[in-house]
């Protein structure tokens, strides 16, 4: 009895909080605009019986999924979503990296201190730290002037409200969830074995690319999954800092919810983005697994 | 001398493969290696010796070039490696705690080093081959490290370092971690590769049998200094300090007074009421001089009956340590002072002769024992 309780805790929350709101987002999504509230039909009439119940799943189609293959705008999205989210984890890779390298080869002493630096920003609000970097890159902002100032630029650079200001954004957000696994990996690593290296015959260089790499490999995946997989649907970042131009799926979200009302086609859109997250969660999830079986 | 026995060291032209030359590694203040100066030979399997923190370690990181000396110059078949980068040295080291790479199988572990070498893909696989022969591991070839027992990843560390025919082979502690039997096979296992390869093998260990038992050569070490450095008969027989004696085996040290001279022989007061220690000095002691006799408990003769020995003295048995194979006892002298005596156990348990609280004589012959400063 006991161990069947212990089982299905798990079982009951991932229905609560993972099924039964898909279920019902899905149901959205097969049903009707409609000006009513809520805003689509049908709805499920529970004191009409069976008969209501049969009338209700008569009223489901899969109209708004074969809407989403006609309209481009829709898998366009999902492909610049895709991209930019792409792009903005090797960002964070790139930077990301050195950072938990010089941390874990950092004096026994000041990692816990480095560790609290990474961690710190999260004490504040997300929504003030992405303004403030508005105020960093607008065009009467601190970068322009500085670099102004400095003499390096005569014209200021236009950032925000481009590509380019959504990556940095999403860089900085996300830069601890890539920090942390790989640290987390490096600092396992045993110093000796790049010592064995250089021993048998590697430059630094090539002992950092045949034993540190590969031996950091499951942190770099698993912090990679981090930011990628929260990026497809970011919504914050794009809508502060991206421009007209700036194409994610999260934005087309929104605006079918809010804007349009049209919450059917708004449903869709959210389930196929669940759809195309599930594989690289099933990725991540084996890569955690498989980093369990290493350490055991 | 006959023309078989190895010893390059005695041979005034021999060149030595590495010099130490007034060595001096620094940590801070702390010197872990100090002022040390020695030769080792081509084909030598030379063993460092000494307790753990004594700078055995240091030094082989110096040869590999993991660490520069604070002074004096480290030379490799005579030319001066300080500016020679660890991967640039015809130096292999085995790692105390062996490194292999988990990522790899032992295959690759050991293809490692011949890769970086950028040799042909079947000159490679020929030598890994090679290698997984001569250290028996054919069969775990594609496993990963962490899929084999402790001894067989010692042995594929020591056919990583093996593989590229270096000119000589560090190894540091590398049996630690074995127990006592597979530590002694594979001693003599070792000693059968260094023979095989012609390596010149530089080994660290804190265990003195070990180091008895592989070398040709042993130093011994201690606070970053090297006390002596002999062959192992040499170093048990003639130890040069009283540091050496107790560290290398078991050893009766009695502290005395140096006496007059007579001929070859010195006479050493130790006790009231006891007779003098005759022993044969290897080098001078004034008369009055402290002095420390040193021998070995196998060369004490136990015995019910008063010898004919001259150097014998009366004692109770106060304990006996029996080893299967020998019986060491602890005689107690009128003085306080214990003397450990060793017998061959050769034979039964139920004929041998003595036991708690017998009245028994001690005794030696007047070279059987070392005459030390300190
Ligand atoms: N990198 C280092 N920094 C500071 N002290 C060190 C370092 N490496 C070794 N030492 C010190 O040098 C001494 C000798 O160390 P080591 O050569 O490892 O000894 P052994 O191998 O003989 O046990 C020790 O006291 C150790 O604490
Ligand atoms: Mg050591």
């Amino acid at each position: 009895m006991r161990r069947l309780i212990l089982i299905a805790v798990p079982y009951i929350w991932l229905l609560a909080l993972f099924l039964v709101p898909f279920i019902i987002v899905l149901k959205i999504a097969l049903s009707d605009a409609w000006l009513a509230i809520p805003p689509y039909v049908p709805t499920l009439d529970i004191s009409a019986g069976w008969a209501g119940f049969k009338d209700f799943l008569s009223g489901l189609d899969f109209e708004n999924f074969i809407f989403l293959t006609e309209d481009d705008l829709y898998w366009k999205a999902y492909l610049s979503s895709l991209k930019i989210a792409a792009i903005s984890t090797l960002f964070t890779l790139l930077v990301g990296y050195p950072i938990a390298y010089g941390m874990a080869k950092a004096p026994d002493e000041w990692r816990p201190t480095l560790l609290m630096l990474v961690i710190l920003p999260f004490w504040t609000s997300f929504l003030i730290r992405v303004y403030s970097w508005m105020g960093i890159l607008s065009q009467e902002g601190y970068l322009n002037q500085t670099l102004m100032s400095l003499g390096l630029i005569s014209e200021p650079l236009i950032i925000l409200n481009t590509n380019a200001a959504v990556y940095i954004g999403i860089v900085y957000t996300y830069l601890p969830f890539m920090i942390l696994p790989i640290y987390s990996a490096l600092e396992k690593l045993d110093a000796s074995l790049i010592e064995a290296a250089e021993d048998l015959g590697c430059s630094r260089l090539s002992a950092f690319w045949l034993v540190t790499i590969p031996l950091s490999k499951q942190g770099i995946i698993a912090g990679c999954f981090l930011v990628f997989i929260p990026t497809i649907g970011e919504f914050v970042i794009p809508s502060l800092l991206g421009g007209s131009q700036t194409l994610m799926i999260g934005k087309v979200l929104w605006e079918e919810f809010f804007s349009n009302r049209d919450w059917p086609v708004a449903s869709a859109v959210a389930v196929i983005l669940l759809l195309i997250l599930v594989i690289p969660i099933i990725l991540f999830q084996r890569n955690e697994q498989k980093q369990r079986e290493a350490n055991e | 001398m006959p023309q078989d026995v190895f010893a390059p060291w005695l041979d005034p032209d021999a060149n030595p493969i590495i010099q130490f030359k007034n060595v001096t590694k620094k940590f801070g203040d702390f010197a872990a290696v100090d002022d040390l100066t020695i030769d080792i030979y081509e084909r030598e399997f030379f063993a460092l010796l000494g307790p753990s923190g004594c700078g055995k370690t240091t030094m082989m990181r110096m040869l590999a070039g993991f660490e520069a000396p604070t002074e004096g110059h480290i030379l490799l078949s005579g030319q001066d490696m300080a500016p020679v980068p660890p991967n640039k040295r015809a130096v292999n080291m085995m790692f105390q705690s062996y490194a292999l790479f988990p990522h790899l199988s032992v295959w690759n572990n050991i293809a490692f080093g011949l890769r970086r070498n950028g040799l042909p893909k079947d000159e490679i696989a020929a030598r890994v081959d090679e290698m997984l022969r001569l250290t028996r591991l054919e069969k775990f070839a594609r496993r990963k490290p962490h899929q084999i027992s402790g001894g067989q990843r010692q042995r594929v560390a020591l056919a990583r370092s093996l593989a590229k025919a270096p000119k000589l082979l560090l190894l540091d502690e590398p049996l630690g971690a074995l127990d006592k039997k597979l530590r002694q096979e594979t001693q003599f296992e070792l000693m059968d590769i260094q023979e095989k390869t012609g390596t010149t093998f530089v080994i660290v260990t804190h265990d003195q049998e070990e180091a008895m038992t592989v070398a040709s050569r042993v130093a011994v070490m201690d606070h970053g200094k090297i006390v002596q450095v002999a062959t192992p008969p040499d170093i048990y027989e003639t130890p040069n300090s009283t540091y050496v004696a107790d560290f290398i085996g078991d050893v009766n040290l009695i502290e005395g007074k140096a006496g007059a001279m007579d001929g070859d022989k010195l006479a050493i007061s130790w006790g009231e009421g006891l007779a003098d220690i005759i022993g044969t000095p290897h080098t001078n002691f004034d008369k009055g001089q402290t002095v420390y006799f040193a021998i070995r408990p196998e060369k004490v003769t136990i015995t019910h009956d008063k010898p004919a020995n001259p150097i014998a003295f009366r004692g109770k048995v106060l304990d006996i340590a029996y080893l299967g194979n020998l019986s060491t006892y602890h005689v107690e002298l009128p003085n306080g002072q214990i003397i450990k005596a060793q017998t061959a156990n050769n034979r039964r348990i139920s004929r041998r002769g003595f036991t708690w609280e017998d009245k028994v004589w001690v005794s030696w012959t007047d070279t059987a024992g070392v005459l030390l400063e300190n």
